[in-house]
């Protein structure tokens, strides 16, 4: 197919292996930070395609996966309502809250519909004026756009029953929160190429100047993971760290700035907590109060939800790139998609559920030992989010 | 906190928690107290559905499931033991193939059929599996208060057609009505048996080491017609259903010339749940390894399209016009060359092989040089956040 068959070349895929073979000359540890390129990675084999030394680890980039218990509850404890119909992307519905998923709900009669596209909740809205319908926004910057539109639509067009339960996440603050801690192992970034698509790459250059860390812009197909990953390593063998972009046919440098306006008229950015890691300052977006009338948060009287993850989860670790999957003693045995303990294991982008789907048959690699990166530059040069 | 060994108490604990009877007045109260049944015990997110969800008719583990916990040990017998799309019995001397199949599809007419022609095509393809001549058809229709007469009309008129094709016949049938809102429209139920000629012994568990894998066309024609349909969604180039009656293809192939018959092992019309459990399944029943070339696979340009947008994989998209093959190596050749001179298996291909090592599981050579694990599918597929 056109602009796919292109970009899963096995021959062009040898060619990169073998150059990146030819200008490594120690071990590196990589991360890529979307959960998309975890799952392109795991399901077509990359990672073993790589050379020995050259080590991926995975991300928090899965908006699945980082979205807290907390919030999942939230969102069930509204779907549960005779008034309400509660819409979602389809791979949350699978997500188990503390009592059960959203399917559970809707087995019990609860109206949980999946919806493509946000703006289809308008259409729901007006055949069904009686009801209050709920939208669960979840996600990156990557759906951000589009779920500040159904915002702005439902008040534009005086919609007062559609609402929006927010909980949205930011790239740049996980990225520094892996980087800022003591014990990280990553020295170089496949950075999130739909997330940059929409929010451009600027953001990222205090980021990789500040912890000399290479942030490659990378899309998602096979060979464009391999010419990230080999970009990376170029950086790194170079002694060098800056933010290049190697998905320049979808992105630039700004990204996409009308859906940035419209992203800043209807959100306002807020901590946020992520599931398996805790709450990051400034990490997420809220709804602006003059889109209270739309917020289901407001709008529901949900009391807060205590829950506790359980100790022997290691996903927070996972997360951070400081374990892999099979480091888990729960992993693919008290720990499936089907019984998932812990963030990684719930969506098909986490790193646990895509090495159970897909990578089960492979013996675990050993964590290389690594050279840290250079300490950090003072706080001064930057990185702050406005 | 949890303990790791408090994980298997906690599944104990909530066996005796039934769910609440489903009233709107408890959902309600549920709603405004959201109190967990784990709540200051242990959230961990282990459940067993109490209900039926959809994922239970997808075909995929959730179905087994319930085969396993709930129909086997109530029927269980030798012939129903196999497992196979159809019984196969002796009956005065003639091996008799005897299998039924429901029919739920919405919309009832899509693009390039309709669910009398389904009911139709799906149990002659059941027959067809084991080799047999399909010879006498039941029909059974529930029909909702306030279906068109001509709609009926309609798709008796494609049953007619379909089982003069065939060259079967309709011998008795059904009818029941129910109220408005207790059905969707019309749901149909078709019995059929067919006559097994000798010499003929096919099922799941005969697949062996060495064995090529077999399959008829492109996959994935029938689901994403009916997703494109049921969703709204409009691809360049229109999916048509690829359903259709395969015995006379099943016959092309045992016609193949040879010296030492029995040369077909296994075949299996990959409906719900794709090709990808179809194989797992024949992968388990005879406790064989697979190793799938993806390349090899054929997927309409069109098809994969739609699933590359929605995020879908073709191997699990449901077909009723397909065969997969478990054929013997000497014969594969032979067996594909009848295939492709039959018009409905003119773009056949072998796409893999039956291997001793790591028996129960489907491995796939991706495009660019990887291995994965194919998996059965957990519930439905679900279209991804991003």
């Amino acid at each position: 197919m056109k602009y796919l068959d292109e970009y899963r070349d096995g021959e062009v895929a040898g060619k990169i292996v073998a150059e990146m073979r030819r200008i490594q000359t120690r071990p590196w540890v990589l991360m890529e930070v979307c959960g998309g390129q975890t799952h392109s990675i795991v399901k077509n084999g990359i990672d073993q395609l790589l050379p020995e030394g050259v080590e991926l680890v995975h991300g928090p980039g899965c908006p699945v996966c980082v979205t807290p218990l907390e919030m999942i509850d939230k969102a069930h404890s509204i779907a549960r309502r005779p008034d309400v119909i509660f819409c979602s992307f389809g791979d949350m519905l699978r997500v188990p809250g503390s009592d059960g998923d959203l399917f559970t709900i809707k087995s019990n009669g609860g109206d949980v519909r999946i919806v493509y596209s946000p703006l289809d909740c308008l259409k729901i809205a007006r055949a069904n004026p009686t009801k209050q319908i709920v939208f669960f926004a979840i996600g990156f910057e990557t759906t951000a756009p589009a779920n500040a539109m159904l915002a702005w639509r439902a008040r534009e067009e005086k919609m007062a029953n559609v609402s929006l339960l927010v909980s949205h996440v930011l790239v740049p603050p996980a990225l520094e929160a892996i980087l800022a801690s003591p014990e990280n192992r990553v020295q170089g970034f496949l950075g999130p190429g739909h997330v940059c698509a929409v929010m451009g790459y600027s953001e990222y250059v205090p980021i990789s100047a500040r912890y000399h860390a290479p942030i490659v812009v990378t899309g998602f197909e096979p060979l464009d993971i391999l010419e990230g990953v080999l970009m990376t390593v170029k950086q790194l063998e170079e002694g060098r760290a800056v933010v290049e972009n190697q998905y320049s046919r979808i992105l630039n440098e700004s990204g996409n700035l009308p859906a940035q306006q419209l992203i800043g008229k209807v959100f306002e950015v807020s901590d946020r907590k992520w599931r398996g890691i805790g709450t990051i300052p400034n990490s997420g977006y809220r709804l602006r109060k003059e889109f209270a009338a739309h917020d289901a948060e407001k709008l529901f009287d949900v009391a807060e939800i205590a829950t506790m993850e359980p100790e022997i989860c290691i996903s927070g670790e996972i997360l951070r790139g400081i374990k892999k999957p099979h480091d888990c003693p729960a992993f693919g045995t008290l720990c499936t998609p089907q019984h998932p303990l812990g963030a990684t294991m719930v969506s098909a982008e986490g790193a646990c559920a895509a090495y159970y789907a897909y990578g089960r048959h492979l013996k675990p690699a050993p964590l290389h030992q690594i050279v840290p990166n250079a300490a950090p530059e003072p706080a001064a040069a930057g990185g702050g989010r406005s | 906190m949890l303990r790791p060994n408090l994980l298997l108490r906690a599944e104990e604990d909530r066996k005796p928690m039934a769910n609440p009877p489903d009233t709107t007045k408890e959902r309600q109260q549920e709603t405004e107290t959201p109190v967990s049944p784990l709540f200051g015990s242990c959230p961990i997110p282990i459940f067993e559905h109490k209900q039926i969800v959809l994922g239970h008719g997808s075909g995929g583990k959730l179905t087994a499931d319930l085969i396993d916990k709930i129909f086997l040990p109530a029927f269980r017998n030798p012939v129903l033991d196999k497992l196979d799309d159809q019984a196969v019995v002796s009956i005065g001397g003639a091996r008799v193939a005897f299998t039924t199949d429901s029919f739920v599809v919405t919309p009832i007419f899509f693009p390039g059929g309709d669910i009398g022609r389904l009911a139709v095509h799906g149990t002659v393809n059941d027959l067809a599996m084991s080799g047999a001549q399909p010879m006498y058809l039941s029909a059974a229709f529930i029909l909702e208060e306030g279906l068109p007469v001509d709609d009926l009309r309609r798709i008796v008129e494609s049953m007619r057609a379909m089982a003069a094709e065939a060259g079967v016949q309709f011998i008795t049938g059904d009818t029941k009505v129910v109220d408005r809102g207790k059905g969707d429209q019309i749901f149909i139920n078709t019995t059929g048996i067919g006559i097994i000629p000798d010499g003929v012994n096919i099922s799941a568990d005969r697949a062996r080491p060495g064995d090529a894998i077999l399959l008829s066309g492109y996959l994935g024609d029938h689901g994403m017609a009916i997703m494109s349909q049921r969703e709204g969604l409009e691809f360049e180039g229109a999916i048509e259903s690829d359903c259709a009656s395969l015995h006379t293809l099943v016959a092309a192939m045992l016609a193949a010339p040879t010296a030492t018959p029995d040369f077909i092992h296994c075949l299996r019309d990959p409906t719900r749940g794709g090709a990808a459990t179809t194989l797992n399944e024949i992968a388990k029943r005879a406790n064989v390894g697979m190793h799938l070339n993806e390349r090899a696979i054929p997927v309409r340009e069109s098809v994969r399209g739609a699933c590359e947008v929605l995020g879908l994989d073709p191997l699990y998209v449901a077909n009723e016009g397909k065969l997969l093959a478990v054929v013997r190596a000497d014969m594969a050749d032979a067996v594909l060359a009848q295939m492709r001179a039959h018009p409905l298996g003119r773009d056949a291909a072998i796409i893999g092989e039956v291997v001793p090592e790591h028996p129960g599981m489907v491995l796939m050579k991706t495009e660019i040089g990887g291995t994965r694990v194919l998996d059965v599918m957990f519930g439905e597929q679900l279209p991804r956040i991003c």
